[in-house]
């Protein structure tokens, strides 16, 4: 592990050291030249700007809650993840992301993304989203990662912001993830020497990242995938896969607080804190068309994912002052999918569908072996107040050159009890040299 | 139980026959080059067909276990592959085919390029920095690339070397006789000038002299638009042109259109092998490109 701290190290400094190579310059060849000489670095940066509106927003400032619910905008039915910020109405710049990468030896490359976001109430948040040494060419079919990267569980685990067909994820990855799926770790993979593809992988990780938290072990979180795919003649193309994630002790999960004035005047307030562990099942499936493989014309691209995922343990109900308000027994269910199409009509112009939907089985217990009341189960934040959770998308975008993009998308968004019509207008840029997308 | 034993002993042996020199061409003229030299000791599995924009190549699940299985890659280069190749050798974890390896042949790297920018940038248009890459379509560059790869075919499977050489001898004897015939044929066509849709037929010019007046693309990579194409066909007013080439994989509609307009007659020409159902090998291809040309000059 020595290796890799030095490497990241490495190559965090190259990262911070980045932004200033961008500043100066203004164009993507200029902040190539200006990384290249060095060693072999490549840089990029993705800049978004976007414009978001929201009926449900206004409605919810307008009735003057304290909390800024779209801030977190709770999924009823769901543990919360955290640290996922709802998107700030009006117009404003976006995602940035910042990538270095570079080939340390012939077998050892490195990347790093940093994640730029200015908030509504955080200010300017910056995330290093992914930190990794990945080795090319070991041999066998064999490559290892490890650093901070993204899980390879899910399809769209692994992809960042700007390689994602609409301006926001979908649902079922902020409720089992939270935000990104990143976390410290290692990865090992084995792509099989078949005809067909073949791929095997795990990864073991810190288990710091929502669902998990504070692992005692060493391994807070770990998962297993395999994927596997080929084509149908020239014109089809597709991919499988499976997915397992688990997270076996996790300790003072801590979900949002919970907050009220009770008729008699008086202010309850407790956050729920969950000790336990979590599982989490996926399958997803990819199908692409390009007439003689040729997508540049016309494409269609059709994908779906489905998670399940089982949690255990108790939750604590911990009042402002740290003190324990009581303590439920916790068995919970959650699961969702999505599925979305997207059709390039013609060169440069894409439609696409997305339909989300979600669904929970929660199950909360007293000390007294009595089924928690309704309170109780709100204030642990996993009510699903009879909801079921739903979101269907339109969006169109226009693609005039490979790096840049103008997007305007429409979300019939139920995953709320109150349905809310989202306006969204993305402008992505890139610069730089851009790594190839995989499939 | 006989028959288990014969099933497994069939399965050896037939594996122990395919003990092949295993060759990923990441377009079809090298796949083609290779299994001229290689005949039966090896086998080709062709990443694009003749159909296909090698610009623009996904790196899908069948190529990674292709490149995974690979003793040999067979491309281009000069980042022709830039946007599919290196996600491919990443994902496949094949230590034999990366970059710098033996197994790794770049064709690019093995002959005289033409069209190297002084300058890369973006605002030129998808510039290829280490010169433009449509190698294939000068036969004279095909016949250093075949002494090339026989070299390396040897290399790689030193059992088999004196085939590779044989198959070399034999196919380089073969294609001299072919130049001169396809140099006689197309005398014609020296001097004649042409408007293309990509600047992919610079080698088919620099061989056989055709002069390139005029590009549908305003700017290599980005689609011809009607501003660029009206400035084209006045361009024509004052310097004529005899024809306008494109590509089999390339959208007609812009050649038909400045066709319609200047009164010139379109030719499409396949880019390789499996661009047309006449350019079944790499002899058949410059037979049908040198017909296909010297028919419409009449
Ligand atoms: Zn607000």
């Amino acid at each position: 592990m020595q290796l890799t701290q030095t490497t990241l190290a490495i190559a965090i400094v190259a990262a911070l050291a980045a932004p200033t190579a961008f500043a100066e310059t203004t164009t993507g060849n200029a902040i190539k030249d200006t990384l290249k000489p060095s060693a072999n670095w490549e840089g990029s940066l993705i800049v978004e700007g976007i414009y978001f509106d929201s009926n449900k927003d206004e409605a919810a400032h307008e009735e003057g809650e304290e909390e800024h619910d779209h801030e977190h905008a709770h999924l009823p039915g769901f543990p919360s993840g955290g640290h996922d910020h709802g998107m700030r109405e009006g117009l404003h710049t976006g995602h940035i992301e910042a990538v270095v990468s570079g080939n340390i030896n012939d077998k050892l490359k490195a990347r790093v993304t940093t994640g730029i976001m200015e908030t509504e109430d955080e200010g300017l948040e910056m995330e290093l989203e992914e930190a990794f040494v990945e080795t090319q060419g070991l041999g066998k079919g064999v490559t290892v990662k490890a650093g901070r990267f993204f899980s390879d569980v899910g399809y769209l685990s692994s992809k960042h912001n700007h390689e994602w067909d609409f301006a926001d994820n979908p649902l079922v990855y902020k409720g089992m993830f939270g935000g990104h799926t990143n976390d410290d770790g290692v990865q090992l993979s084995y792509v099989a020497p078949t005809q067909q593809f073949v791929q095997v992988g795990t990864e073991l990780f810190k288990g710091d990242k929502f669902p998990a938290a504070n692992s005692d072990d060493t391994v807070g979180a770990a998962t297993v995938f395999a994927k596997t795919g080929g084509d149908i003649g020239t014109d089809h193309s597709w991919q499988a896969g499976i997915g397992h994630w688990r997270a076996d002790s996790i300790n003072d999960r801590e979900g949002e607080l919970h907050s009220h004035t009770r008729a008699d005047g008086s202010i309850h307030a407790a956050t729920p804190s969950f000790d336990g562990k979590s599982s989490i099942n996926t399958v997803n499936a990819t199908y692409k068309w390009a007439p003689n493989g040729n997508a540049q014309e016309r494409n269609f691209k059709l994908q779906g994912e489905y998670f399940q995922r089982d949690e255990s343990g108790k939750i604590d109900l911990v009042k402002p002052d740290g003190g324990l308000e009581r303590t439920l027994d916790y068995d919970g269910k959650q699961d969702g999918f999505y599925v979305q199409g997207v059709y390039q009509f013609r060169p440069h112009w894409r439609v696409g569908l997305r339909h989300d939907q979600l669904d929970s089985d929660n199950t909360l217990t007293q000390a007294n072996g009595k089924a928690a009341t309704d309170h109780q189960v709100e204030t642990t934040g996993l009510a699903t107040e009879g909801h079921t959770p739903k979101r269907n998308t339109l969006m169109v975008d226009y693609t005039p050159r490979e790096y840049s993009r103008l997007r305007l998308q429409f979300n019939e968004d139920k995953s709320t009890p109150e349905t809310d019509q989202q306006v969204m207008l993305q402008y992505t840029h890139s610069f730089g040299s851009h790594g190839a997308h995989g499939f | 139980m006989k028959r288990f034993i014969l099933a497994v002993s069939l399965l050896c042996s037939s594996a122990l026959a395919h003990a092949d020199l295993k060759i990923f061409a990441c377009e079809p003229e090298w796949g083609s080059l290779a299994q001229a030299l290689g005949g039966d000791k090896v086998s080709v599995y062709n990443a694009t067909t003749g159909l296909q924009d090698p610009h623009h190549i996904e790196g899908r699940p069948s190529l990674i276990a292709q490149v995974r299985n690979a003793d040999l890659l067979v491309c281009t280069g000069a980042e022709l592959e830039i946007g599919w190749l290196p996600i491919l050798l990443q994902k496949s974890g094949n230590a034999k085919v990366q970059e710098g390896q033996p197994g790794s042949f770049m064709a690019a790297q093995q002959v005289q390029l033409l069209d190297i920018p002084v300058k890369v940038e973006r605002s030129d248009g998808d510039v290829h920095a280490d010169g433009n890459p449509h190698i294939q379509t000068d036969p004279r560059r095909i016949a250093q690339v075949a002494k090339a790869l026989a070299e390396r075919m040897a290399q790689l499977d030193t059992a088999n070397a004196a085939h590779y050489q044989q198959g070399y001898t034999n196919f380089n004897t073969r294609w001299q006789q072919a130049l001169q015939g396809w140099a006689n044929k197309a005398a014609s066509l020296r001097s004649t000038p042409v408007v293309v849709h990509h600047k992919s037929w610079v080698y088919l010019q620099d061989w056989l002299g055709l002069k390139e007046v005029a590009t549908l693309e305003p700017k290599p990579g980005i689609p011809p638009t009607t501003a660029h194409l009206t400035n084209v066909l006045q361009q024509l007013q004052t310097t004529p042109a005899k024809f306008v080439l494109h590509s089999a994989y390339e959208n007609p509609r812009s050649a038909q259109w400045l066709s319609g307009k200047a009164g010139i007659p379109v030719v499409m020409l396949p880019s390789t092998v499996g661009g047309t159902p006449a350019a079944t090998d790499l002899f058949t291809l410059f037979d049908d490109i040198i017909q296909r040309l010297t028919s419409v000059q009449g």
